[in-house]
């Protein structure tokens, strides 16, 4: 990690009073990344770009946006209707939400599947957790602004999660309307904290990177890097590799924002807020709908709080849990099938979540809820103990370059090392 | 390390441990009533509370009908009960309840049933108001969110919420008036 020789005495003038061009170069050109990383591995950046562009659009879309419940709804319909390309800006920006937790989504499940929580990067893990809870808030929040009858009773449902808290749970939702029903000062306080959470994700974002560049990225087989010829620069090599994958995904992206901007939303909130007249059917954004579906699952209302939450919060302990020391599912036979049925759960949950709670989608939700916990709760230390793993690979290098059975330790890396 | 400068006694205490502590614990004190000061500013403001009372008509309602008020920003509904919906409410045996309260602690007057019209579970507006709404089993309000009925007396029956609907503080200023707040 020799400190780059720059060519220009401009760079070279700074760098040596300010080394960013130093840093740059050692985390972003020649940062060793394992030479077998799949497209799955696209996601992480592919978030950092979706965090930016709403980021970008919401500045622009506040210029615009008046938040006081007599005009915040007319305010965004101008925006859609009158500013030059604001329906562009808006759309792009209320899409870009739920293409941020799509992108997200993935980038866990990644992360599950290939077991990138485990030692040593727990903390990148547990940071990643924070930030998806912070997009949650933020969303949430974002959601409210439009004040049409889903921003509204939404914000109603939500807040009122917390009157469920024993003793103290009315003065909290009262604290956080700063009235008597969410109104003009509910509004308000989450259109500032709308502005200010996504900048505080920025730094959560940066001590997630922070951490994974202490051990560097993990890998599709899961172990560790054996030398040099393990791993390449990260540009160009995945510098080209990301933008194509951005490619590919603004694709998509532009097909929901110029021929379906709406398909994600829901047609009441189209309709202005009104206080006296809930909808007949209420339903989050798509991306909060399995927890919707594990809070309608459990019929007390201060258990089925506390379940939503433990839903998130089971993640924060998931490296402590699964106590396998292998990551990768790819050489765990029986983690690999319950991984895909944890899929497969939260899919049927998102299901049940957009369903109205009666009849057999209760008993349903019940179950994938019971499931849904089982799985991180009993299954993944179980599977810790009794689990045989298939044998891992010597060096990344190996299962392509062939190299024969199993030799003894050590002396794989070293063969690997003289291929280099 | 026990300079005698310090004015260490033979515990090993010195006197800048004292003052370290003191002047820590007086910082710490400033920053709590400083940040008090910024959660307390997001409670409810003073204009926000003198909206506190709202006066209704009882005059033009009919028995059976419901009418919403808006009392603190929250709707209240009043309803002139008919005679069957009293006995109803009446009747039910109080061991039948999830949140058991009798019928004659909910009212003033049998006839008039005012209460908070937002269900106790997560604040939606239940059905029941209108004569078209859906009033759920129990003859009085249905929850279309998340599917609590509530009986003619406004008690929860069935469904998520924990609690009957609220009744409001109210007092008759006279036979056709009540003051609510």
């Amino acid at each position: 990690m020799a400190a780059p020789k720059f060519d220009n005495p401009i760079v070279r003038w700074i760098d040596y009073r300010l080394p960013v061009f130093t840093f740059m170069h050692h985390e972003m050109h020649e940062y060793p990344t394992p030479k077998n990383l799949n497209y799955w591995w696209n996601f992480g950046s592919l978030a950092g770009f979706m965090l930016i562009v709403l980021i970008v659009t919401g500045i622009v879309l506040a210029m615009n946006y008046t938040p006081h419940v007599d005009h915040a709804f007319d305010s965004v319909e101008r925006i859609r209707r009158d500013v030059p390309f604001g329906w562009l800006v808006q759309f792009i920006h209320m899409n870009g939400a739920s293409f941020f937790f799509i992108v997200v989504y993935i980038h866990i499940f990644r992360g599950i599947y290939y077991g990138s929580y485990k030692s040593p990067r727990e903390i990148l893990w547990i940071l990643g957790v924070v930030i998806m809870l912070l997009m949650m808030a933020t969303a949430f929040m974002g959601y409210v602004l439009p004040w049409g009858q889903m921003s509204f009773w939404g914000a109603t449902v939500i807040t009122n999660l917390f009157s469920a808290i024993p003793l103290v749970g009315e003065h909290i939702v009262s604290w956080l309307w700063g009235g008597f029903a969410v109104d003009n000062p509910t509004l308000n306080r989450f259109y500032s904290l709308h502005y200010l959470l996504p900048f505080v994700i920025v730094g959560v974002v940066v001590l997630h990177v922070v951490a994974l560049h202490t051990h560097g990225s993990n890998n599709p087989l899961g172990i560790e890097l054996r030398g040099k010829q393990d791993s390449i620069p990260f540009h160009p090599y995945y510098t080209v590799k990301d933008f194509f994958g951005l490619g590919l995904f603004l694709t998509i992206f532009c097909l929901f924002v110029f021929f379906a901007p709406d398909y994600l939303g829901h047609p009441d909130n189209y309709v202005p807020a009104n206080p006296l007249v809930t909808p007949p059917h209420i339903v989050p954004e798509w991306y909060f709908l399995p927890f919707y579906a594990i809070l309608r699952a459990i019929p007390d209302k201060l258990l089925g709080v506390v379940a939503m939450f433990a839903a998130i919060a089971v993640l924060f302990i998931l490296p402590w849990l699964d106590r396998s020391p292998v990551r990768s599912a790819r050489f765990r036979p029986i983690y690999k099938q319950v991984f895909w049925l944890l899929v497969i759960d939260c899919l049927v949950l998102g299901y049940i979540g957009a369903k109205p709670a009666e009849g057999w989608y209760i008993h349903i939700g019940r179950l994938a809820t019971v499931y849904y916990f089982a799985h991180f709760l009993v299954i993944l230390p179980l599977l810790s103990v009794f689990e045989r793993p298939r044998p891992l690979p010597l060096s990344i290098g190996e299962p392509v370059l062939g190299g024969g059975g199993p030799s003894p330790p050590g002396g794989g890396s070293a063969g690997a090392m003289e291929r280099a | 390390m026990a300079a005698t400068a310090d004015g260490a006694g033979g515990d090993g205490v010195t006197r800048r441990d004292f003052l370290e502590y003191a002047a820590g614990g007086m910082g710490a004190v400033g920053a709590a009533a400083a940040t008090w000061a910024l959660i307390d500013n997001m409670n409810p403001a003073a204009d926000t509370l003198a909206l506190s009372t709202t006066e209704v008509d009882l005059e033009p309602i009919e028995p059976g009908q419901s009418i919403t008020v808006v009392w603190q920003k929250k709707p209240v509904f009043v309803r002139r009960r008919t005679e069957a919906e009293i006995r109803e409410a009446e009747e039910t045996p109080l061991d039948s309840l999830p949140d058991p309260m009798a019928d004659t602690e909910r009212v003033q007057k049998a006839e008039w049933l005012i209460l908070v019209g937002i269900c106790t579970h997560l604040g939606c507006i239940p059905l029941g108001q209108k004569g078209t709404d859906e009033k759920g089993e129990y003859g009085g309000w249905f929850c279309p969110c998340h599917g609590s009925h509530y009986d003619t007396s406004g008690r929860i029956r069935k469904g998520p919420a924990p609690e009957n609907l609220a009744v409001p503080p109210y007092r008759f200023l006279d036979d056709t008036r009540i003051l609510i707040g």
